[in-house]
């Protein structure tokens, strides 16, 4: 058989085993009789995990939250439960790191889960102009690191051509 | 132009005087968009002012914008901040965190922009009347311009992408603002408005969330922003409108049939009060004001009334008041001010009842 666990809270010898989904993810906690016993974790009235994790009810227990790798903003810091609790999320990049809690949350309030109306064309064709100058200039690099001065000229000027026809602001 | 010029000048709301139809007051698109930046709620104040002065930049230069004013929040009175939402130029949320925040507003004050609301941008444009088509080429075309300077946050799945899911996509709110007393009046409205949410629409007071419905002024907007172009949405948004002009219509020519003594001893007492009062609270204008429109639609009064009174919803709002007659800050004063406006205006009114004969 395998080691025994220790309680999360105080370190005993634990014997009260919980796994729950949240989210998607799996919690698991263990706790021994007597910390099971003030948490409620015993009590007939029920106990929610989610609940006992969102109260931040202890410090092991935040932070075994964040090496479960509960999903988070790393640009913003915005983490699912400050989401759920204003509504709000932090930047842009949340809708990407929080992208498995918010996408069943689109489904309840949309119309369906994909973009149909307009988008920002000026912008994506900046994007693209972009990409294709960095391609143009790693291939300079290696043609300079390879000596191939003529192909590094060819390119460097089909970079300015693509600077040329890159949409300006003053349009 | 200063906010107190602003509350004077001619604008789409308050001058439109030919524009003006029965029961719908006015048309309105906003469009939420963002930066590729930290969205306005979660940004420190630095970083809100960077927002701020890089996009009144931008769209302070839009030809949209030409001879129009441009406002950082954080630098104007109490009293001017209301006045502008009671034009609804900014909302009550933008007042929330005046620090770093700003609205552009064109000249005659049919587009508004608001900077670092809960977006960083929030375009609105409004129009008198029903006229969804024309403000929403209006509008995207102020946004197209935006965006040829400035890179917008945009998922190709996602569209635009906002703080609140509840607007991503489209990040458009079309809304109309529908005067309904016959509905009201009918006890009809609870229906109506369960019907209408069904169907995913929004029925608001006149302020927007949260606020009552006074003057029987009700804005009705989509409130699924994805999964939908804007056309569709407003293809859909205008089919359930012209259903509620219509049942509007009933009403009001089913209790000029059922209860005609009492339809009209309404809209005669207004009109008994309105011009002969002393003090005059806010709420008691709207409702009067609101009588006095309907009273335009049956015929009751001329035409030339119902741009009056649409005027008089806006400059009958305590800031205006309070603006207009230089300080009068307490209520009962703005409650004589207001009641002198009233009576200047419909003094010399007659009422035609013989018109609903």
């Amino acid at each position: 058989m395998g080691e025994s666990l220790k309680c999360d809270i105080c370190g005993k010898l634990a014997t009260v085993h919980l796994t729950q989904i949240v989210n998607n993810k799996i919690h698991k906690v263990n706790l021994c009789e007597e910390c099971a016993q003030q948490k409620g974790v015993t009590s007939s009235a029920g106990f929610s995990l989610a609940d006992m994790l969102a109260q931040n009810l202890d410090l092991s227990l935040e932070g075994m939250e964040e090496s479960s790798q509960e999903p988070h903003c790393t640009h913003c810091g915005c983490t699912v439960e400050g989401f759920k609790k204003h509504g709000r999320l932090g930047c842009p990049d949340c809708y990407v790191a929080l992208k498995s809690v918010i996408e069943p949350i689109l489904g309840n309030i949309h119309k369906e889960v994909i973009h149909k109306g307009k988008r920002p064309v000026s912008g994506l064709t900046r994007i693209e102009f972009k990409k294709q100058v960095e391609a143009l200039d790693e291939q300079i690099e290696t043609a300079i690191a390879e000596e191939r001065y003529e192909d590094a000229a060819r390119l460097r000027d089909e970079i300015r051509v693509l600077e040329n026809q890159m949409p300006t602001t003053e349009s | 132009m200063s906010i107190r010029s602003l509350i004077t000048a001619k604008s789409e709301l308050t001058h439109s005087t030919k524009a003006a139809v029965p029961v719908v007051l006015s048309t309105r698109i906003r469009l939420a968009r963002n930066l590729k930046a930290i969205f306005p709620g979660r940004a420190e104040v630095a970083q809100r002012e960077a927002i701020l002065s890089q996009c009144q930049e931008v769209v302070g230069g839009l030809p949209e914008m030409k001879g129009g004013a441009s406002i950082s929040l954080g630098e104007s009175d109490e009293i001017d901040q209301q006045a502008l939402v009671e034009r609804h130029l900014v909302s009550p949320e933008l007042l929330a965190s005046p620090e770093g925040a700003g609205v552009v507003i064109s000249k005659n004050q049919a587009c508004s922009i608001m900077i670092n609301e809960e977006d960083h941008l929030r375009i609105q444009m409004v129009k008198t009347g029903f006229h969804f088509k024309k403000v929403w080429k209006a509008i995207d075309t102020v946004d197209t311009e935006i965006e040829k300077q400035v890179d917008y946050a945009f998922s190709p799945d996602w569209g635009y992408l906002t703080a609140c899911p509840t607007n991503l996509g489209t990040g458009m709110r079309a809304s109309v603002m529908m005067h309904l007393p016959g509905l009201v009046i009918a006890e009809q409205m609870e229906k109506v408005v369960k019907a209408v949410n069904q169907l995913g629409l929004a029925v608001r007071g006149l302020f927007g969330e949260g606020s009552d419905a006074s003057g029987s002024i009700f804005q009705i907007s989509n409130q699924q922003t994805l999964g939908e172009s804007e056309e569709d949405i407003i293809k859909r948004l205008t089919g359930v409108l012209n259903t509620v002009i219509e049942q509007e219509q009933n009403a009001r020519q089913k209790l000029l049939e059922d209860d005609r003594m009492s339809f009209l001893d309404k809209i005669g007492r207004a009109y008994g009060i309105l011009t002969h009062s002393y003090y005059t609270h806010s709420g008691e204008a709207m409702n009067f004001l609101s009588l006095m429109r309907l009273a335009v639609d049956l015929g009751i009064l001329p035409e030339d009334y119902r741009a009056v009174v649409d005027r008089l919803f806006i400059e009958c709002q305590p800031a205006h008041i309070q603006l207009m007659t230089e300080g009068a800050e307490d209520p009962k004063a703005r409650d004589a001010a207001r009641a002198v406006m009233l009576r200047d205006h419909f003094g010399d009114a007659t009422l035609n009842f013989d018109a609903v004969a």
